[in-house]
């Protein structure tokens, strides 16, 4: 390597649960560690021990170690320091923590994702809880969020965050970067439990199967059977135009998402709030998402505090077709979840339409009639996925039928 | 320099002398009382004031000469100018310039604008301060800096060590926002409106010596009155007692972060799973964004339900001001004025009463009003695997707040503490508290973002939410999951020599401070 001293990591008087490490390989004089620290009574010892332990792992004998530490946990030290090290010395060695029993899981491909919670890659302060928020997914971002010196760090952090940050049970999804460092990214994430991979600015099938073709290699590897869906991010003219090619490139893709600010700036107009300019846009991906038997993801809503604009622009994105939305503040979540989620008079319709069908059935009549009204068989398939959908959810009980008095029926 | 210690009822080692004076250990809660009667200030003269009623003096320096300042005595002081006080510190500039030494400092709070005082107690002026201390002069004290023995009170400990003589205000300095040439004084009014001087009754009655202060002498008489003139020997007039936006602030501000509005609706979904909301509800809760949150979701509940909080009890803020002149609080009975909605609220509403801690926190009086709330919501810094809980230091040892109304509050039908489960990488649940400010006898409920405590004493809490589908957990598992994520943290070392002692509600010892391990 080319230089004997590197920095990772953050510190200041507004960083928190993070840690700033400078690193000085030397010729002799052993390890040195200089700690200054939030938690140094509590934790001083621990962390010299842990820091120490990593230091040999990956073979070095002589070096000085300062760390300005606010309050990191031990898995944000081990990332922030393997990196430093990693900035001086090659190494082909990962220095892994546990990886939690409860992070173990798989999802499948149908999933509801209404809400998925974005989280900055290199900002361990926010990855702690976002497991707490009851968002259907939540994204350890690599890409827009992070910036560009900050990219290789945060490859450590959200690897060890995959391991050690309970999921409650979310969805494990990582949003990696566009081209090589996007594939450079999977090798970080993969072999950790990750269920989605967003792709960014997704403009073709050849993008999704580059993609894939590494995962499956990583996969390989490493001996992996869980599966890894995909969800392409449409976010240019040009992406737009191939919809329909992206959203059935594979069969690991399970959700097509749209990206509306880099969409609005791509086509040089400016983002509003009917959305007129993305109309088109936004309906030919939900189009193509439904053609190809997958869901369609809306973008993110911006403004945080306006919770009634939230709603509305939920409300909206449902009517035309979007099966869920990102989010970037988790209090976007319930309202999210509740725009999304089958309302009451739906559910009822619903349920009034699967009963006469069922009556139809048992009658053998070849038509399905409410009152006067006929119903046709799509709308009756519709009816009763609302049906499925809400017991999903826990609206209704999966015996819900049974508890009808004869009289109703 | 080692004094002798007993074990108290609680099991900690506290001594039995504190700067001279026997002290008593903690008895257990409701276990001590005192014999004998209350205090009294030595008797007065009217032929000694002057018969135009005018006491006012030109200088504080005057005032305080006049009153005979010397070595030794105790001077006292409120906090409701809070961050923005501009007089406590004088009195220890003025008091230092003229060579007097070893005074005592009875401060009913003190705020980071105090932290001047620090080159008081180097010099000698100051021997010690029996009051809260935060930020640096916490450090000062927790290194073993000041002469004498810290004493930390609650607020009602306060007033009762007052009442019952085991403190002997020799002079005490009230900041007033108005005040007439009597001495007569109230909270509102002027530049420098702080709302009510609550914190000033137990001063004013009890003090050999009065001096108010004021920035806004009125013609007399000073209405209404909450500080009565026959009780004040001296009036100064200074350009100001305090620094307007620090003394309240200008809004209080519900918690953004959404971690803690999650602590916060967990609690308000307890409260109301529970049955312990319900019409005709007594509250109180504090002004820090968790709490005010809390308020905000009880609010709404009340709203919807179409039921009325009998009253709720300050520390006031905007949020309850809102309750109250929505419809959904009877009254406020008001202790101090967190933020201007309150100031003003109190100013006009004649619902908004102010009702000073002097009796209301007094653990030796015929009654404890806050026996009588049934929401309590406190913090903590730690709580611990018996959920006692501890406000005055954290897990590193060092002081760093003052006990406030905590400990009275404690007396409450349902105690809550919301609380994270860690602050940063530091634990809230702990095996034993650093230091030990009120039983767990007395604590009911913990509530963490990641689930929550039910004091296994309350077995009728316990069936109240059993299934109501709330994230129930023992404090041990809680603990045991801080642990987990945060590694199992070191304890705090500290020497032998004792820095502070923190008095029970009802003047018992019930822990010591000792000075940090450098």
């Amino acid at each position: 390597m080319n230089n004997s001293y590197a920095t990772s990591g953050n510190s200041g008087p507004k960083v928190r649960s993070d840690c700033e490490m400078i690193l000085e390989l030397g010729d002799e004089g052993g390890i040195i560690i200089d700690l200054m620290s939030k938690v140094k009574v509590l934790y001083g010892e621990s962390i010299i021990q842990q820091c120490t332990a990593i230091l040999d792992f990956f073979g070095i004998k002589n070096a000085v170690l300062k760390i300005n530490d606010s309050g990191a946990l031990p898995f944000v030290i081990s990332a922030r320091l393997e990196s430093v090290i990693k900035q001086l010395v090659h190494s082909d060695l990962a220095f892994l923590p546990e990886m939690l029993e409860e992070n173990k899981y798989s999802t499948v491909s149908d999933r509801f994702r209404f809400s998925r919670l974005y989280i900055p890659g290199n900002t361990p302060s926010m990855m702690i809880n976002a497991g707490l928020h009851s968002a259907d997914g939540i994204i350890l971002d690599l890409e827009d969020s992070v910036a560009p010196e900050k990219k290789d760090e945060a490859r450590l952090l959200v690897r060890n965050a995959l391991r050690q940050v309970s999921f409650n049970g979310a969805e494990r999804m990582v949003r990696i970067n566009q081209g090589d460092r996007g594939l450079k990214d999977l090798d970080y994430v993969i072999p950790h439990n990750v269920n989605l991979i967003l792709i960014p600015k997704c403009e073709g099938a050849s993008y999704v199967r580059d993609i894939e073709n590494k995962i499956l290699d990583i996969k390989k590897w490493f001996g992996l059977t869980n599966p890894v869906y995909l969800m392409p991010i449409i976010e240019t003219a040009f992406g737009v135009e191939r919809s329909f090619e992206i959203a059935r490139s594979s069969t690991s893709v399970v959700a097509l998402a749209i990206g509306l600010e880099d969409l609005a700036a791509d086509m040089g107009v400016s983002r509003t709030a009917e959305g007129k300019e993305s109309l088109y846009a936004r309906t030919r991906l939900i189009n193509a998402a439904k053609a190809a038997g997958i869901q369609p993801i809306d973008s993110v809503f911006s403004d945080v505090t306006d919770m009634e604009a939230l709603l509305q622009n939920v409300l909206s994105s449902k009517a035309l077709g979007f099966e869920g939305m990102g989010c970037i503040h988790p209090r976007q979540i319930p309202v999210i979840k509740q725009g999304f989620s089958p309302g009451t008079e739906e559910i009822e319709k619903s349920k009034k339409i699967v009963m006469a069908f069922e009556d139809a059935r048992q009658k053998g009549l070849g038509v399905v009639a409410l009152g006067s009204k006929m119903i046709d068989p799509p709308v009756v398939l519709r009816a009763q996925k609302i049906i499925d959908l809400a017991i999903k959810l826990g609206l209704l009980p999966g015996t819900w039928m049974n508890e009808i008095p004869a009289e109703a029926k | 320099m080692a004094i002798p210690t007993v074990i108290n009822a609680a099991g900690r080692a506290v001594p039995a002398e504190i700067n001279g004076k026997p002290a008593i250990p903690f008895m257990g809660v409701g276990k001590h009382k005192p014999h004998g009667n209350k205090y009294g200030p030595p008797i007065p003269s009217c032929s000694d004031f002057p018969d135009n009623g005018n006491k006012v003096v030109s200088t504080l320096e005057e005032a305080l000469l006049r009153c005979g300042i010397r070595e030794g005595m105790t001077i006292s002081t409120h906090h409701h100018m809070r961050d923005g006080d501009l007089i406590s510190n004088r009195i220890f500039e003025i008091a230092s310039v003229m060579g007097v030494k070893d005074l005592v400092w009875l401060p009913s709070a003190s705020f980071p604008c105090n932290d001047p005082v620090i080159k008081y107690l180097e010099d000698g002026t100051i021997n010690r301060i029996e009051g809260s201390m935060n930020g640096p002069l916490g450090r000062f004290v927790s290194e073993g800096k000041m002469k004498g023995t810290a004493v930390l009170r609650s607020h009602g400990g306060r007033v009762q060590a007052i009442q019952d003589g085991e403190v002997k205000i020799d002079i005490a300095v009230l900041a007033a926002p108005s005040a007439d040439s009597y001495g007569n004084a109230k909270g509102t009014g002027g530049r420098s409106a702080c709302g009510v001087l609550g914190y000033a009754k137990a001063d004013s009655l009890y003090a050999d010596k009065v001096i108010v202060v004021t920035d806004n002498l009125v013609e007399f008489p000073c209405l209404p009155i909450e500080i009565e003139g026959n009780y004040v020997d001296y009036v100064v007039v200074v350009d100001k007692i305090g620094i307007p936006e620090k003394i309240v602030s200008g809004t209080t501000q519900v918690t953004k972060s959404p971690d803690r509005l999650l602590i916060a609706e967990l609690t308000a979904s307890f409260l109301e799973k529970s049955g312990i909301l319900k019409d005709g509800v007594t509250m109180q809760a504090g002004a820090g964004g968790t709490s005010l949150a809390i308020a905000v979701f009880l609010h709404e509940i009340l709203k919807k339900k179409g039921w009325k909080s009998k009253f709720g009890f300050g520390g006031s803020t905007k949020y309850m001001i809102e309750m109250l002149e929505q419809g959904q609080m009877g009254y406020i009975l008001d202790a101090q004025a967190f933020d201007l909605d309150s100031v003003i609220s109190v100013g006009k509403n004649a619902n908004h009463i102010p009702y000073p801690v002097f009796n209301a926190y007094n653990y030796h009086s015929k009654g404890n009003l806050t026996s009588m709330m049934d929401i309590m919501i406190l913090g903590a810094t730690e709580v611990d695997l018996n959920f006692n809980g501890n406000v005055v230091t954290h897990s590193d040892g060092y002081l760093l707040h003052g006990i406030g109304g905590w400990q009275n509050c404690l007396h409450a039908k349902n105690v809550i503490l919301p609380v994270p489960l860690f602050r940063d990488r530091i634990p809230v649940i702990v095996d034993e508290v650093t230091t030990l400010c009120g039983p767990g006898e007395l604590i009911d409920v913990v509530i963490t973002e990641r689930g929550i405590a039910i004091n296994p004493l309350r077995n009728d809490l316990i069936e109240s939410v059993r299934s109501s589908g709330l994230p129930l957990k023992t404090i041990k598992e809680l603990k045991d999951e801080a642990e987990k994520i945060c590694g199992k943290p070191s304890k705090a070392e500290f020497e032998d020599q004792i820095v502070a002692v923190i008095k029970w509600v009802d003047g018992t010892v019930i822990d010591v401070v000792r000075k940090i391990k450098c």
